[in-house]
């Protein structure tokens, strides 16, 4: 592999192909698709967290003038079974009652019915003619209410873990790790710290909600246009809640408003075929914002409780978790990983890490930025702080001292490869923002970050236009540059301007199957495969310049962009330029198409360190954030500046989670906070530059080191802001988010006011 | 012989064994020497993501195992 | 109900329309006259998505009806560029890397104009209080704020 310095086109930053349709305004996203004819289709939603449904009619809804078809849950096959072919798992039978509730409605927003109408007004109206019985029970609320003796079961034939030998509970999972004597390694520890946090309800926030349109053809097919981070993905999924094969169903992926995890997952789509099969016509839905937040993808919220033994010297002994994550309304919280993660930057002999998977009732959890790490690590990296502290330690260097490092057995098993937490460390450790005193009243806070990243299944293709300009199709919808960086990768592996570079996100038609965008995986697995149908591409044109020069393939090589011979083969001839080889491509064998398509393997682990100066305005609560360091080993970064894009925009919602973000719930299980008034996002005013500095250990399995960068910037904030409040405040708040009533609250009883 | 590690969500299928040692030339022949010890459990781990020699696999299938390989069964990673 | 025929011109063009009394600008703006560079991210005026500019003044048309549209100049993402030309804000954003997803970078550029169009040389806390009503939830706001100062660099340096 090439090192670093030597590539042309890799590791600058130009414009990304789709960047003018962006700024201009002509770039069709979700809710920009009109068809002709076309009807709208609206939700009706339970206005109970926890109901029994008797009855839906949707007779006099059918009757209003303007109204083309009404379904419900009985509309749907029933007793669908099998696993989901998506990438977060579960159940068929969970995800159809997620999309229309049968028999209960298990969260404030559940859909019970749907309308399609000639107006989104009208078909607004038809949903208060929906006559819905509901026998209302009570409410789970949080995980501790769920888990606690006599809870009020949410689903009856739910037994934890499958095991339909004990009684059934609203556990539905409970993973355990265990590595080494735990007990007697915290017996050993000169030290012992403890805590206990909480970390609320928050939503992935994309800006766009969820929209969809599609069309059921007389024949029986039906074709989808939505914004999605995998429309492969929205096909299985939506195919296997209708009942129907995926080759019934073409997916088109529209641009996408922001996914951070939660359009990996579907919600309209099998509504709005059905509403289009019933109607005759094409049928649109659009969320509304308050639908995105009461029915979509929250995170889930955490009780955690961590306990980290060291010698005197900061050697970690020990250290235990113990992880509650609400699942929301069907099982599937992150749990499994969240719990390989949280001990992932340090080489531990001895850990136990126990966690659980709780049914509460809200919406079902879908994942969000490295699901389940962020909760778990603000836990554990809370209590690293507050080992620093007892040790009278640097932070960096108690971390320095237990980091993992290449051949450290990770806790989740394998054997780490060439891995960059200590070049992250280090890297802030001589940070000009970390050897800068701290000004009066300022509370610093560190902690590091970690997140798997993912392989899986990508297929891309690359073509060449006579001219020798260069065409790559994958089906990867691009959320934040990967058009660019895949641009990136064939130049530099074809050795031409990145300019005569172009890319298309193909739908389910037209380009080969490719999981979703996200698990940081594009950049890395599509990437994977646009290099290999590059390699392809010039295979083909050695062939075509060999048997142009009559050579043989093996004597010619391809270098900056051209064929040429062999040193040393005797042939009089000059170079042939791609553009040379692709217009002449009919007479040596026709147009010149390179493809591949692989299950990458060999995910390059992206470890962090972020740290931010905050104050804390003890007449409020409110924090600032003074500045925000966020180091991250990228392996290698393709286009610079979306890797530091990444980067800065994990880590202002990692604040926002940190700082300000929660679901507010009523008793009765009704969240009072669904817009973006109440629910506030930082906003530009709220925050200060973020510093970016990109570590780059490159990963050996990707042919030019990409490790995937998307979901690690989110992990470390969350502690990153509750150390920095706590060394400000001389004592820690353990509960986020750290907003001003619930700071206020803290320091009056702190104070005893 | 291959050194396979089950976590504890598997525990169950295998009777509280954590630990065996397997002779098999890829990961679909000692899915099939575990399944063998313990009938059924095959299909659980095809759904399992797997860790062979440090590197993760979520769709192993006919990787190459050899003697001193380390095969640690993980949870699948998802992702956002 | 009755539809209100309205009257108004739109980036420079007068446009005719038919709305129905309930519809916000944002709604007649996308649906009625096609134009979907406007985007709704919720409906309420909190995101900043649906940015417009009424008589040269920065609005949520989400907060607007299309009937209060009438005798106005509006001017919407789709016309910022000068013909083929992209405006500098455009320009800046693209250079920086200023979007990701891209959803909120039409209320973002029509945003920054107006604020340009009123304070040519603003500071990075001006301008990050004037662009505190749209949301972005990608970039960390970082590059946005680069982008525009750059561009009032670039226009200072113009002029």
């Amino acid at each position: 592999m090439a090192e670093a310095h030597d590539y042309k086109a890799i590791g600058t930053s130009p414009v990304r192909p789709d960047g003018v349709d962006k700024v201009t305004g002509r770039a069709n996203f979700g809710a920009d698709l009109n068809l002709p004819n076309m009807l709208h289709g609206k939700v009706l939603r339970s206005p109970h967290a926890h109901a029994r449904i008797r009855s839906v009619d949707v007779s006099r809804a059918l009757e209003m003038d303007g109204v083309y078809a009404a379904i419900s849950g009985a509309d749907f096959p029933s007793g669908a079974e099998g696993d989901i072919q998506g990438e977060g798992g579960g159940t068929v039978s969970d995800l159809a009652q997620n999309i229309v509730a049968r028999d209960k409605a298990l969260y404030h927003g559940h859909p019970v019915a749907a309308v399609a109408a000639k107006t989104p007004y009208i078909a607004e109206r038809a949903l208060d003619l929906i006559e819905v019985d509901y026998e209302v029970l009570p409410p789970v609320l949080d995980v501790d209410e769920a888990m606690a003796d006599g809870a009020t079961l949410i689903n009856e034939n739910l037994h934890t873990n499958g095991d339909t030998s004990q009684p059934a509970s609203n556990v539905a999972g409970i993973t355990k790790f265990e590595r080494g004597d735990v007990d007697e390694a915290f017996a050993e520890a000169d030290l012992i710290v403890e805590g206990e946090y909480r970390t609320p309800t928050a939503h992935q926030g994309y800006i766009e909600p969820h929209a969809c349109t599609a069309t059921y053809s007389e024949e029986g097919k039906a074709t989808i246009w939505c914004c999605t981070q995998g429309h492969f993905d929205v096909r299985s999924l939506t195919a296997s809640v209708l009942g129907v094969s995926v080759g019934d169903l073409k997916v088109i992926p529209s641009e996408i408003g922001g996914g951070f995890g939660g359009k990996t997952v579907i919600y309209l789509e099998p509504l709005a075929v059905k509403l289009s099969e019933v109607s005759g016509r094409p049928v649109k839905m659009v969320m509304s914002r308050e639908e995105v937040f009461r029915a979509t993808g929250p995170t889930s919220a955490t009780h955690s409780r961590v306990k980290v033994g060291a010698k005197k010297d900061g050697t970690i002994t020990a250290a235990s978790a113990w992880i509650a994550y609400e699942a929301g309304a069907f099982p599937g919280a992150p749990v499994g990983p969240g719990c390989m993660a949280i001990f992932a930057p340090y080489d531990l002999p001895n850990f136990r890490v126990e966690g659980f998977d709780v049914l509460v009732n809200k919406p079902k959890v879908a994942a969000y930025r490295a699901p389940g790490a962020p909760q778990a690590m603000y836990a554990m990296e809370s209590a690293v702080d507050d080992l620093a502290r007892e040790l009278d330690m640097d932070p960096i260097d108690l971390r320095l001292m237990n980091a993992a490092d290449e051949g450290t057995q990770a806790p989740y098993g394998p054997t780490f490869p060439p891995i960059g937490i200590r070049d992250c460390l280090q890297a802030a450790k001589a940070h000009p923002n970390y050897t800068t005193p701290k000004g009066e009243g300022v509370g610093r806070g560190i902690a590091a970050g970690f997140w798997f990243n993912i392989g899986m299944q990508s297929s891309a293709e690359v073509r060449l236009s006579e001219d020798g300009t260069v065409t790559v199709v994958e089906g990867n919808p691009d959320i934040g540059g990967t058009r660019a960086s895949m641009c990136l990768m064939a130049a530099e592996t074809l050795g031409v301007p990145y300019e005569t570079v172009r890319a298309h996100v193909g739908d389910t038609e037209s380009t080969g199957f490719c999981n979703v965008t996200g698990g940081s995986r594009t950049t890395f697995a599509t990437g994977m495969a646009v290099v290999q149908a590059c390699e392809d591409i010039i295979a083909q044109c050695k062939q075509r310049a060999a048997a142009t020069w009559d050579i043989d393939a093996d004597q010619v090589d391809w270098t900056d962009g051209e064929a040429v011979p062999q040193p040393g083969v005797n042939v009089d001839v000059q170079p042939l330029s791609l553009a040379d080889i692709a217009g002449n491509a009919g007479r040596t064998g026709g147009p010149i198409l390179g493809r591949a398509s692989l299950n990458a393997q060999g995910a390059g682990a992206s470890f962090s360190v972020n740290m931010a100066d905050v104050t804390v305005d003890r007449e409020t609560g409110k924090v600032d954030v003074v500045n925000f360091t966020a180091i991250q080993d990228a392996g290698t970064a393709i286009h610079r500046a979306y890797v530091e894009g990444q980067m800065q925009g994990g880590a202002v919602q990692g604040l926002g989670w940190a700082l300000n973000e929660e679901y507010v719930y009523d008793a009765n299980g009704e969240m009072e906070n669904a817009g973006f008034l109440d629910y506030r996002v930082p906003v530009t005013s709220d925050m200060p530059m973020i510093d970016t500095h990109i570590v780059e250990v490159p990963n050996p399995s990707h042919p030019y080191g990409v490790r995937g960068v998307g979901e690690t910037p989110i992990v470390a904030p969350l502690s990153v802001a509750a150390n920095a409040v706590r060394d400000a405040l001389g004592f820690r708040i353990p509960d986020l988010p750290l907003s001003p009533p619930n700071v206020l609250a803290a320091i009056d009883d702190r104070e005893g006011a | 012989m291959a050194k396979v590690v089950f976590p504890d969500h598997l525990l169950s299928h295998t009777g509280g064994t954590r630990e065996i040692a397997v002779e098999a030339k890829n990961f679909r022949a000692l899915v099939r020497a575990v399944d063998s010890r313990w009938p059924g459990i095959e299909a659980v781990l095809m759904k399992t993501a797997v860790a062979i020699d440090g590197q993760i696999y979520q769709d192993a299938w006919l990787e190459p195992v050899g003697a001193d390989s380390e095969v640690f069964f993980m949870h699948r990673i998802e992702g956002g | 109900m009755a539809k209100v025929h309205v009257t108004t011109s739109v980036n420079g063009e007068e446009r005719e329309v038919l709305c129905e009394p309930h519809q916000s600008l944002l709604d007649v703006l996308r649906d009625e006259l096609g134009m979907t560079g406007t985007k709704e991210g919720c409906a309420t005026g909190d995101c900043g998505a649906c940015s417009v500019l009424i008589d040269g003044r920065l609005v949520c048309s989400c907060l607007m009806l299309g009937v209060e549209a009438e005798g106005v100049d509006i001017t919407t993402i789709e016309g910022i560029a000068n013909g083929s030309e992209l405006h500098v804000l455009q320009r800046k954003f693209l250079e920086h890397a200023a979007l990701q997803c891209g959803i909120c970078t039409p209320g973002f550029i029509v945003a920054a104009k107006a604020l340009l169009d009123t304070n040519p040389d603003p500071d990075e806390t001006t301008i990050r209080y004037w662009l505190a009503g749209n949301l972005c939830r990608c970039t960390g706001y970082d590059k946005i704020v680069r982008a525009v100062q750059d561009a009032a660099q670039e226009l200072a340096y113009e002029a």
